[in-house]
């Protein structure tokens, strides 16, 4: 409840004051109040108001099979009901369309109870058929869905059984970890209704999208979650998406009332917001995501040779991890809202983050220790390899990001204390793209890394030296280093069995020898820092993504705000 | 009105001289990041504050003029000969060759150039040593900016062609290259230096744009253009007016310009 | 002179096509035409990127593409939008109007601005008057199109005035050098000796000859107009065609791309003809 008093009291004082009054004023009167009563909770139940917010690119897709970008995945996270989801803030699995699950001894098969009497948005009704029809068709080879893939832990097709309309049974080819924790990212679609994608189970529904601009949202009428007293969620009568790419007009807007959070705040903003209206800005600690370092390490990229064998060197990347000054980077690009990283999982992962480690301190002694060992040394300041070539390499990074542009300043002034020369090469990001995945006419990058996904087994495809996602080296058709080697076999390990401990302890020596190899530099782990207006109440900002509506069904606007619309 | 003039160029070469004074007024130069006082008001050590990563911006001022405002000029006398050449040549030789020069200029005005300079960028090599980086850019800049002006300057020389005194100059047997040189081309100067003026901040503000895709000046070092686009992000310009600094140096420079320019003079 | 109208609108369509398929080639070649922002996902297998390679990898042939596109254009389909996802026609007809309500109203009044100034300058012949166009004009000709427009954000001004404040320095450059030349002419020396009216002046003497260079100035601010438009409506939030082509642009969106070239190809050449055209009208019968 809002907090707003039900009227049955005063009617009830009423009766008790008014006794010596005739019974057709009386009925008159409570006629009246009960006229008002009806108009006031109703007024109340529908008083919940329009949120506003920012998209920071177009939405690709509404298809939430196909979802693989930012934009299309907070509408999906607004329109999609899902079978069960990860809290995101005790980062707990709860029930939400099923009511309980169960998964077999052998990790292959998953069975679903789901509620009863739910509907879709257009009134068709949800029931097993339409759990099977949405597994199906992510698993369809034919569509490359990201989702679908993410199941994809062995080759074969999955087998789903409805056995009644509120129980299913999908048996997978291959054991998949994780398996219950993989439903919070699938948005269950209607097997029968003519709306297809348009007919959705989550608090709110698509009402009007006008390509480019903006993206309104409705409260979906038949959204089946009630909170505690039973009325129906959500609360908020619509949400209205503004696709705005540029972040100082957002902050504009923000500031002056037009928007009402701010998922994702830069840290420039957070401290001129902060230091004017501290309740207004939220920093809850550090975020899952890294910006780091790689070196070109493709055996056939169309880099000099002698380059090509300082970027397969250990110590020479080693030697440029210890040379870069992290306090800096996180003191100076994030005005102290980041911590230096370690290396894929950030210290918030409290589960999968190997407490062993600890972030690589900045020593240019240590630095040149290492180089020494390669054969490195300097001359007049500069540092040469040891055929006297002088180092030199190009830092890309794609456009758009001032974070990373000025960590790539920071670095190149870092490098240029042991004598390398940095240059910096900012592209547009589809040309840079090509550069990392296709043509490996690169030498270093910086770019960052969206992590969503507590579950390390999400990032196979990176660490597997097989994979497409292999940053430095992708694709090989054998490993070709032995470390390389080593974590093929431990990510293997900890996919094949369902035994947390010994799966933190497969993935946490993994870590350990990419502390010690350095294919990646981690650089920051930045902290989650976002903006809410006093207008929206209940919100509480976390780390995971949707940080500040993750919990949009619950959120009301305050009395003002809506009173301004 | 002399005084004035003489006041712009005063200005101008005072500029000139700070500029290649650099070394001697700021002598940690722009590149040195002052780690401890990023993003730091002006003070008796940055006369102009520090950016974001802590480099004196007075520092960065001083060089950037010295990219800026070579290469800009030189940039808008391409942009300007090849406006004068397409343009006005064109237009001095009527028939097939106007109408060709035309719909050349018409093209050349709407095809998105973006991605030929996203093309020039891959071309290059990804050390390229930051002079040839600035050179190129602006050369590419000087080489795309003629088409708005060649378009206004192919009617200027057509009306030329059939105007008095060059059939005058015809009759006595003056023509060919001297008659364009002598009699039309003096006549086109308006376009010629409006021309000038205004490509000269388009290619500094340019030139920042285009260091998004690669281009342009790269880090450390400064230019105009790269000095402005901090401007971006300056939500309220009182916090913090000292950032529009070389905004305003930019104005003074360019108004300076014209007055220069400006040899037509508006009073009897 | 119908037939002269004839001849340009053929060239325009001829000049039209081709600036269609020069700039379909110029993205195609542009490097990042193939690269997917999808490939870097980590939870896509394999296949799917391969997948997802091939998908562009159908753009590839770009003589293909741009035959079937132009066959398709003459049954009215102009083809789908591959970041936005809907029909190129249903795109422009719904921004083309921001656009032209923008665009030329903030053309409109650049042109007010401008001429306003440059005639003062030349009028009143005072050096005061010259000097201040001068400095306004170097003023906002100085500031970044990108300040301008999230200036007008923060002032809550309409879009149109920010792209005024771009356009009008640069019409002001060229109509002050070109009427200042005009009025320097001796003969007008002459007729303001005798005592003729300003106005008689402007309308006799200054604007036959600077008139026709104004009509083609005229011609081309229209592009320069279409060019600020970029910038203002993408910061304005105003869901113009500018903001269609950066979105565009940003994400090598092909068919996309082509029909707005083409657009604005139709745009200038129709802009720059019928200063032509009229230039050639008014021009005196040869004594």
């Amino acid at each position: 409840m809002i907090g707003r008093q039900s009227t049955s009291p005063s009617l009830v004082f009423l009766f008790r004051a008014k006794r010596g009054i005739s019974f057709s004023s009386a009925l008159r009167a409570t006629t009246l109040l009960l006229c008002l009563a009806f108009v006031a909770t109703t007024a109340i139940a529908q008083n919940g108001g329009d949120l506003r917010f920012c998209l920071r690119a177009e939405p690709k897709t509404f298809d939430p099979l196909l979802v693989d970008d930012d934009a299309s995945l907070a509408v999906r996270y607004l329109t999609g009901g899902v079978l069960a989801r990860i809290n995101r803030q005790t980062q707990a699995l709860e029930p939400e369309l099923a009511e309980s699950w169960k998964i077999s001894a052998d990790g292959k098969q998953i069975s679903f109870k789901l509620r009863r009497g739910i509907h879709f948005s257009d009134g068709t009704p949800f029931t097993a058929e339409d759990v099977a029809f949405t597994m199906n068709r992510a698993m369809d080879p034919a569509l490359h869905s990201s989702t679908g893939d993410s199941f994809r832990s062995g080759p074969g097709a999955i087998v789903t059984k409805v056995i009644s309309p509120e129980q299913i049974t999908i048996r997978f080819p291959a054991p998949v970890v994780g398996l219950d924790r993989m439903f919070d990212q699938v948005a269950i679609m209607s097997a029968h209704s003519g709306k297809k994608e348009r007919a959705v189970l989550g608090p709110f529904v698509v009402a009007e999208y006008k390509a480019g601009s903006s993206l309104y949202l409705e409260r979906n009428p038949n959204y089946w979650k009630k909170d505690s007293q039973g009325r129906r969620l959500p609360y908020l009568d619509s949400i209205h998406l503004d696709i705005q790419p540029n972040r100082d007009v957002e902050m504009l807007r923000f500031k002056r009332g037009e928007l009402d959070l701010i998922n994702t705040l830069d840290t420039d903003y957070f401290d001129r917001l902060g230091s004017a209206s501290p309740q207004l800005v939220h920093d809850a600690g550090p975020s899952l995501d890294s910006d780091f370092v790689w070196f070109n390490q493709v055996a056939t990229a169309p880099i000099p040779e002698y380059k090509r064998a300082w970027f397969r060197s250990t110590n020479f990347r080693r030697a440029m991890s210890a040379a870069i000054n992290r306090e800096d980077v996180a003191r100076i690009v994030f005005n102290g809202h980041a911590q230096p990283a370690v290396g894929p999982i950030s210290p918030s992962n409290k589960f999968w983050f190997n407490s062993n480690l600890k972030p690589i301190a900045y020593n240019i002694q240590a630095a040149l220790e290492l180089l020494k060992a390669d054969g490195f040394h300097l001359q007049n300041g500069a540092l040469l390899d040891k055929s006297n070539n002088p180092v030199e390499f190009s830092l890309a990074t794609g456009a758009g990001s001032k974070p990373r542009e000025r960590m790539a300043v920071l670095i190149q002034e870092d490098l240029g204390k042991i004598g390398v020369k940095v240059n910096i090469v900012t592209l547009d990001f589809p040309s840079l793209l090509e550069r990392i995945s296709q043509k490996f006419n690169y030498e270093a990058v910086i770019l960052g890394f969206r992590n969503v996904d507590l579950d390390p087994n999400g990032q196979m495809n990176i660490w597997l030296s097989s994979a497409e996602n292999h940053a430095w080296n992708p694709k090989q058709k054998a490993p070709e280093t032995a470390w390389e080697a080593e974590i093929d076999k431990l990510m293997r390990a900890q996919a094949s069995t369902s035994d947390p401990k010994k799966r933190k302890q497969s993935f946490d020596r993994v870590q350990q020898i990419i502390y010690e190899q350095a294919p990646f530099i981690y650089l920051v782990n930045n902290n989650a820092l976002s903006a809410v207006s006093s207008s929206v109440a209940g919100a509480t900002p976390g780390i995971l993504f949707p940080q500040t509506y993750w919990n949009a069904e619950r959120l009301t606007m305050n009395g003002t705000a809506s009173a301004r619309r | 009105m002399k005084a004035i003039r003489v006041f712009a160029c005063v200005i101008i070469v005072a500029v000139c001289a700070l500029s290649l004074a650099a070394g001697w007024l700021a002598p940690d130069g722009y590149a040195r990041q002052f780690r401890e006082t990023p993003g730091a008001p002006p003070s008796r050590a940055h006369l102009l504050g520090t950016d974001e990563v802590g480099r004196d911006r007075f520092a960065r001022v001083l060089y950037g003029t010295r990219i800026s405002l070579l290469l800009a000029p030189a940039a808008a006398l391409i942009s300007t000969a090849l406006a004068a050449l397409v343009g006005g040549l064109a237009g001095y030789l009527g028939g097939i060759w106007l109408k060709l020069a035309r719909a050349f200029t018409d093209l050349f005005l709407s095809l998105p150039w973006l991605f030929l300079l996203i093309t020039v960028r891959a071309l290059l090599p990804l050390n390229v040593s930051p002079l040839a980086s600035v050179l190129v850019t602006f050369l590419i800049l000087g080489v795309l900016g003629w088409a708005a002006s060649a378009r206004v300057l192919s009617t200027s020389a057509d009306a030329l062609r059939n105007s008095d005194f060059v059939l005058q100059a015809r009759a006595s047997g003056l023509d060919g290259p001297r008659l364009f040189l002598i009699h039309v081309l003096p006549n086109l100067k308006p376009v010629l230096y409006a021309q000038f003026w205004i490509s000269i901040p388009v290619f500094i503000l340019s030139e920042a744009n285009l260091g998004v895709l690669g281009l342009g000046v790269a880090e450390p070092l400064p230019s105009w253009g790269s000095l402005l686009r901090e401007l971006e992000g300056l939500i309220s310009f009182r916090e913090e007016p000292w950032r529009l600094v070389p905004l305003l140096l930019l104005i003074v420079v360019m108004t300076s310009f014209q007055i220069l320019l400006s040899n037509e003079e508006v009073t009897a | 002179m119908l037939e002269r109208i004839a001849r340009h609108l053929a060239s325009i369509v001829a000049l039209v096509l081709l600036g269609g398929l020069l700039s379909a080639t110029l993205v195609r070649l542009a490097p990042g035409f193939d690269s997917d922002a999808r490939e870097m996902d980590p939870s896509l297998s394999a296949e799917s990127i391969r997948a997802i390679r091939a998908e562009h990898a159908s753009h590839h042939n770009i003589l293909d593409f741009y035959s079937t596109y132009l066959f398709n254009a003459v049954h009215g389909d102009l083809g789908t939008s591959q970041a936005l996802g809907q029909p190129v026609k249903d795109l422009l007809r719904d921004r083309l109007p921001v656009t032209v309500r923008v665009a030329g109203t903030g053309l409109l009044l650049g042109w007010l601005l401008a001429s306003t100034l440059a005639f003062a300058a030349c009028l009143w012949q005072k050096p005061a008057s010259d000097l201040l166009g001068t400095v306004l004009s170097g003023v906002f000709l100085c500031i970044p199109a990108a300040v301008l427009a999230l200036a007008s954000v923060i002032l809550n001004a309409p879009g149109y005035l920010a792209i005024a404040l771009i356009v009008f320095p640069k019409i002001f450059g060229y109509s002050r050098n070109l009427l200042a030349k005009a009025y320097a002419l001796p003969h007008i020396l002459a007729a303001r000796a005798r005592g003729l009216g300003e106005l008689r002046i402007l309308a006799r003497h200054v604007l036959p000859v600077a008139g026709p260079q104004l009509i083609a100035l005229a011609g081309i601010t229209i592009s320069m107009a279409l060019g600020a438009a970029i910038p203002v409506e993408s910061l304005c939030g105003l869901p113009g065609i500018g903001q269609l082509a950066w979105q565009a642009a940003l994400s090598r969106d092909l068919p996309l791309l082509v029909n707005l070239t083409m657009l604005v190809t139709v745009v200038t050449l129709l802009a720059n003809s019928s200063a032509d055209v009229m230039v050639h009208m008014l021009r005196p019968a040869r004594a």
